[in-house]
């Protein structure tokens, strides 16, 4: 850059640089500035010692403050855990029909149960409890199989239906389909749709449905929470409320299953998942 | 800038920043500036200790931005964080206002009330106090290292950090209580967030008043690159009188003026300007609008036996008008400063309107969305919903919370009523939020469609207001 070229009405020299004839002016920056720009070099060197921030082959270099976002992370979940100790001595000490009565405890339990609900429970009930068809029972209405009081909630959370745990929810549906003529399965089928008001009564279903489903099922099909025999009068079928379906189900049962939760989850969670499915509007 | 050597090699690309030694000046604008500046100090160191009794479980502070509490209080007014248009608005206030000042009379903000010329000005008043004026900063500058210099720019240095530090801390005020924030501080028993804070504005302000200063105006400020399209021919501005002061040149006293202009190239005007302008070269973004060559124009003026105002805050029009002989004449209403003042009457009624009429209760309900519906035992259809009632005032209130619009519709809030029921009496404690689980049940047959509107009212039981909302009822 010899020759200097100076603009001629600002008397600015330019930089030499020039498009379509118009040329860029060298209006200089502060130098301030350009030490601001060199020190933010300087900084991230810094950073690049103090935080990790390269990888290596297998893994990455620590830097000197051996800060990682993971340990801060499980340094604030044991703040968190900290924090609701109180919380939680005082669910491990109550009875589940207490805090289910208890507004603070029960607003405790069902934030911290419906997290442990997405987390374990989502996956087969549906969110909110919404059950899935199938055999996956909707857990936001009032239709409970094994009873919906808090202690039965529990109960059935805890020890699971048909899981292998020793006291485990179970109860057997005999194959009809090996006793039984098509037809008298049939015939049972509609008395059945009958009680639950969506079919005329049928003379033939009540008699085989006297004979051979009124000990579990009860003699207005109203089921028994004892023996984990569903009711059958109130147009809610977990296996699907079709003809074909309530004769499949007759004929060749389907008979779901849920984990015991509690060789899984602590006693506290176990308390808290139940005071949520509660809370979902069931309870029966 | 030496524009010689300029021509001899190419220039750095980068410039260092041109020292400036503001020199004393009295006068009119001057007053005024130290007027505004003790007025806006004043407010801002003193009005965190403003008390303003809100009741026992309220804080009595009456600015106060309330972070972990959610909460911002501005006298009698409380602004819940959903509220926060408020400050929105209050920041339209804030941008229209500044159009019509500037409108109005040009840079007044830049020149008397921004926060960096206040505090810059502060500093220098400081500075002038310990190195003395112009010719004895620049003399102490220039000096070799001494005893003398170096307690001068310690003194210096150490009222500019005891200032910075006395700003950082009445900021985080506005944040926290003040007498409790005073008492804990000192004794270390304030958090970690108090003190960062406290060292960052403390920092901030010693590196912006006491070295960037007029950089901030013409380098980081947006505001000079657009505040020239607010401006014009009637905007009241710093301007020099060129057609009364050229050709300008030294004077003895008592001389005549005959044949030449009255500028008698003092200089004044530039030794006092705090930005380094030479206002006599025209218009510039560098100038502030502080006015203060105006004042040390007028002090030379009345020596040389010349009509003062040489330098004069006008409008361009006024200008050009003394300059053929008229009578000038200050225009204040334009279409502009109709407009931004119509504008900012506007937005200054629809607030004080809002604040007005503002319901201090809100009611939310928010359906379920999974399961949408569900079919109980006895054939009913019941949906889920969540309702929350805001309740901002102090007191506790108690709400009756009854649905409408789906026949045969009960509703049942575990906890707070009966198993089916009309209507629920829900308790909400003062200056909180009630959530409650609702849970409205109707039978299919009376539904009539797949869905339907359900209105949900909650009535005050006390003021017997009622608030209504919509929302959607769904069936099989
Ligand atoms: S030129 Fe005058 S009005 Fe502008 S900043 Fe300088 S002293 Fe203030
Ligand atoms: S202060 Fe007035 S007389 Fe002195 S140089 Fe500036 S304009 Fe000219």
């Amino acid at each position: 850059m010899a020759n200097v070229d100076k603009d001629t009405v600002t008397g600015t020299e330019t930089t030499g640089h020039e498009w379509d004839g118009i040329k860029e002016l060298n209006n200089p920056l502060p130098r301030w500035w350009l030490y601001v720009f060199y020190a933010t070099i300087v900084w991230s060197i810094g950073y690049w010692v103090v935080y990790p921030s390269w990888p290596t082959f297998s893994t990455y270099a620590k830097g000197v403050l051996g800060y990682s976002s993971r340990a801060e992370l499980e340094k604030d979940i044991a703040a968190a855990r900290k924090a609701q100790e109180a919380q939680r001595a005082k669910i491990a000490a109550a009875g589940i029909a207490d805090i289910v009565k208890d507004q603070d405890l029960l607003v405790f339990a069902t934030a911290g149960g419906k997290a442990i609900f997405a987390e374990n429970c989502q996956p087969c009930h549906g969110p909110g409890g919404a059950g899935r068809p199938g055999g996956y029972p909707v857990l936001a209405d009032d239709d409970w199989i094994w009873g919906g009081s808090p202690e039965d909630i529990l109960t059935s959370i805890r020890v699971g239906i048909r899981s292998g745990h020793k006291d485990a929810r179970a109860s057997e549906m005999p194959r009809f389909g090996d006793a039984l003529k098509a037809a008298e399965i049939a015939a049972i089928a509609d008395h059945l749709l009958a009680f639950a008001g969506q079919k005329p009564k049928s003379e033939a279903g009540a008699k085989l449905f006297a004979e051979q489903c009124v000990a579990c099922h009860g003699e207005d099909a109203k089921g028994n929470k004892d023996l984990g025999a569903p009711n059958l009068a109130d147009g809610i079928w977990l296996y699907g409320g079709t003809r074909e379906a309530i004769v499949a189900q007759i004929a060749n049962p389907r008979l779901g299953m849920m984990p015991a939760w509690e060789s899984r989850l602590d006693p506290v969670a176990l308390k808290m998942v139940a005071a949520y499915v509660y809370a979902l509007g069931g309870g029966k | 800038m030496n524009k010689s050597s300029a021509a001899a090699a190419p220039a750095s690309l980068y410039a260092a920043r041109e020292d400036i030694y503001p020199r004393k000046v009295q006068g009119t604008f001057r007053r005024l500036k130290w007027a505004a500046l003790i007025a806006l100090l004043g407010i801002y160191y003193g009005a965190p200790w403003l008390r303003w009794d809100r009741g026992p479980e309220a804080p009595d502070q009456a600015l106060l931005v309330d972070m972990p509490g959610r909460r911002a209080y501005f006298f009698s007014i409380e602004i819940w964080p959903q509220e926060v248009y408020y400050l929105t608005g209050l920041l339209i206030l804030g941008a229209i206002g500044l159009f019509l000042v500037t409108a109005i009379a040009g840079r007044v903000w830049c020149g008397f009330t921004c926060p960096q010329t206040v505090w810059t000005d502060l500093f220098m008043w400081v500075e002038r106090l310990i190195e003395g004026d112009r010719p004895a900063r620049m003399a102490l500058d220039r000096a070799p290292f001494s005893a003398a210099k170096a307690l001068k720019k310690t003194a210096k240095h150490g009222a500019w950090l005891a200032i910075s530090f006395v700003t950082g801390g009445a900021w985080i005020m506005y944040f926290t209580d003040a007498p409790t924030l005073m008492r804990e501080f000192f004794v270390g028993a304030s958090s970690p967030e108090v003190y960062g804070f406290t060292a960052l504005f403390t920092a901030t302000t010693y590196v912006l008043a006491g070295f960037a200063r007029e950089q901030v105006c013409i380098y980081m400020c947006p505001w000079p690159r657009f505040q020239g399209a607010m401006f014009d021919e009637h905007s009241l501005i710093v301007t020099y009188e060129d057609w009364r002061g050229e050709p300008r040149g030294g004077a003895k006293h008592g001389q005549s003026f005959e044949g030449r202009g009255h500028c008698v190239d003092c200089g004044l005007c530039v030794q006092v300007c705090p930005t380094g302008v030479d206002i006599r070269k025209g218009q510039q973004m560098a100038c502030i609008g502080c006015a203060l060559c105006v004042d040390a124009c007028n002090s030379i003026m009345p020596r040389f036996g010349l009509p003062g105002n040489l330098i004069t805050y006008d409008s361009i029009a006024n200008q050009a008008a003394r300059m053929k002989g008229e009578t000038p004449r200050v225009r204040w209403l334009r279409p502009r400063t109709i407009v931004y003042a119509a504008i900012l009457l506007v937005v200054a009624a629809a607030m004080a309107t809002a604040l007005a009429l503002r319901v201090r209760t809100e009611v939310h309900v928010i359906a379920d969305r999974a399961p949408l519906f569900v079919r109980l035992s006895d054939g009913d259809v019941r949906n889920g919903y969540t309702v929350k009632i805001l309740n901002m005032e102090r007191a506790d209130k108690e709400f009756r919370l009854a649905v409408a619009g789906v026949p045969g519709a009960t509703l049942n809030v575990p906890g707070f009523t009966a198993e089916q029921a009309d209507h629920a009496v829900l308790p909400v404690k003062g200056d909180s939020i009630g959530t409650f689980r609702v849970f409205v049940r109707t039978r299919p047959d009376r539904l009539g469609a797949r869905a339907r509107d359900i209105e949900f009212a909650a009535t005050d039981a006390v003021s017997g207001r009622v608030y209504r909302r919509t929302n959607v009822f769904n069936g099989p």
